[in-house]
């Protein structure tokens, strides 16, 4: 189980999350949605510390962390149990497509290194770039990384992954590849925090929908609720805005 | 004329001896002073910004000088230093300085959303600078560390105001026995040329290589 709780985050002296409590339970997929600088990515950025946030809990499975007073190994415990998919992939431009998979496998989780190439294949095999296992990134196109990207956050087993609008990069011409293969990891009852501009998607594979407004959840429920009778006028206007 | 080339090329293995060996130490030293410089820690970081500061702005025969002539007198257990070794101690320092500024600056050049995602993958720093940050740098920064490769030997030369007789100091003496100045130090100039260019060459070797890493 997820849990955060009074999740405090400013930016110098710019509030940008303003105590935000949530439950995940486990094989929850959930979505957050919301207008650009509410928010959003600073919220997924906090689980795991890539911006440290100034107050609340975080508790991941077995682990519960108090943010302002979180040591190294606790913010390496929580990284060990998440795996996060960026926006632009990011992945390591010195590794090949199957060593970004094994890489912290053997490094960080400590595995065999025959045992690492074997879910490493595996996976590529899963995500149709078997072909592409020795090419490094550069010779990669957007949607074959992002794969690449989620494919290395799917080898770590984590309690959860978070992806911050992992679709959001792309050419119109590969999203449909990369919200594939985030449907087939989220039929496996994956915990996933998703934040994506994909409406569509979202209705499909959440079993509820966050909508956030200035640093705070103004509204959640399943999908049918959020997307056919939002009760906050923030929210319908933001519905409208985006599918119109 | 040409008989001076092999006596002076015997000397070539102690000139190369102090170059490679003071490369190898200032690489080291460098790429430290580098990560410090790019985690700033507290009160070090000033230590080694004047450190730089002080051996980029002095010149290295000053800092020979200082080390083989000056520090034994207020440092009485240096005495027995030889010229070889102030000079190998001298030039990592010197060429540590420059260096460092060197990989830093190629260090700050890798994509930041990589150190992200290392973090995120749960990697420590080491971890994340030895597996993910630090090969990328190398290939940004080794053309230009060749460059001081190259300073390096040419500075070796500057062992002999310490009474080393490399080729520089073996040359001196070839020419001051013979009066010969003008063709022992033509012939001087001529082999640290044929090293240089012969590193060049390498030099663009490498650049290529390096330039088709990571893209097939
Ligand atoms: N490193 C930073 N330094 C200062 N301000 C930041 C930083 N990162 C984010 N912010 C600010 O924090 C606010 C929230 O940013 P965040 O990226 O979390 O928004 P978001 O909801 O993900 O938006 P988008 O939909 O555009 O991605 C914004 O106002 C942004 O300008
Ligand atoms: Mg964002």
């Amino acid at each position: 189980m997820i849990r955060l709780t009074g999740l405090t985050k400013r930016f110098g002296a710019t509030p940008v999350l303003n105590g935000i409590d949530l439950t995940i339970e486990q094989g929850e997929r959930v979505v957050v949605i919301g207008p650009s600088g509410t928010g959003k990515s600073t919220l997924l950025r906090c689980i795991n510390f890539l911006d440290r946030p100034e107050a609340g809990t975080i508790q991941v499975g077995d682990l519960t962390v108090d943010a302002a007073h979180a040591s190294r190994a606790q913010i390496l415990g929580l990284r060990r149990r998440t795996a996060f998919v960026f926006q632009n992939y990011a992945l390591f431009a010195n590794k090949t497509a199957r060593q970004n998979i094994t890489e912290a496998l053997v490094t960080v989780q400590r595995r065999p290194r025959a045992e690492a190439e074997a879910r490493a294949d595996a996976i590529l095999a899963e995500t149709g770039l078997t072909e592409k296992a020795d090419s490094f990134p550069a010779a990669l196109s957007g949607g074959q990384q992002q794969r690449v990207g989620i494919g290395r956050a799917m080898a770590l087993d984590a309690d959860l992954m978070l992806f911050d609008e992992p679709t959001s990069a792309l050419d119109p011409e590969w999203v449909g590849e990369v919200l594939d293969l985030m449907r087939r990891v989220a039929e496996r009852r994956q915990t996933m925090l998703i934040v994506t501009h994909e409406m569509q998607f979202a209705r499909e594979i959440a079993d509820r929908v966050i909508f956030m407004d200035g640093g705070r959840i103004v509204e959640q429920g399943p999908p049918a609720q959020i997307f056919e009778a939002p009760q906050d006028e923030r929210t319908r206007s933001f519905l409208r805005r985006v599918t119109r | 004329m040409l008989g001076l080339v092999p006596i002076l090329l015997g000397y070539l293995p102690l000139t190369l001896f102090m170059a490679v060996l003071s490369m190898a130490c200032a690489l080291v030293l460098a790429s430290l002073l580098a990560m410090e410089r790019v985690a700033r820690i507290p009160v070090l970081d000033g230590i080694v910004v004047l450190f730089i500061s002080f051996f980029r702005g002095t010149p290295l025969l000053v800092q020979l000088f200082l080390f083989y002539y000056g520090l034994p007198q207020v440092m009485p257990f240096l005495t027995n230093m030889t010229g070889v070794q102030a000079a190998i101690i001298g030039l990592t320092l010197h060429f540590s300085a420059y260096m460092a500024e060197s990989i830093r600056a190629a260090i700050i050049g890798v994509d930041r959303s990589q150190w992200e995602a290392a973090e995120a993958v749960g990697m420590t720093r080491t971890q994340m600078m030895g597996r993910i940050v630090l090969p990328q740098a190398a290939r940004v920064a080794a053309p230009t560390l060749v460059n001081y490769f190259i300073d390096m030997i040419k500075s070796t030369s500057l062992a002999f105001t310490l009474g080393v007789t490399e080729m520089m100091g073996a040359t001196q003496k070839e020419a001051a026995g013979s009066f010969l100045y003008f063709e022992a130090f033509i012939v001087v100039a001529l082999i640290y040329w044929a090293i240089v260019e012969a590193l060049s060459f390498a030099q663009k070797r490498l650049e290529f290589s390096l330039n088709r890493a990571f893209t097939r």
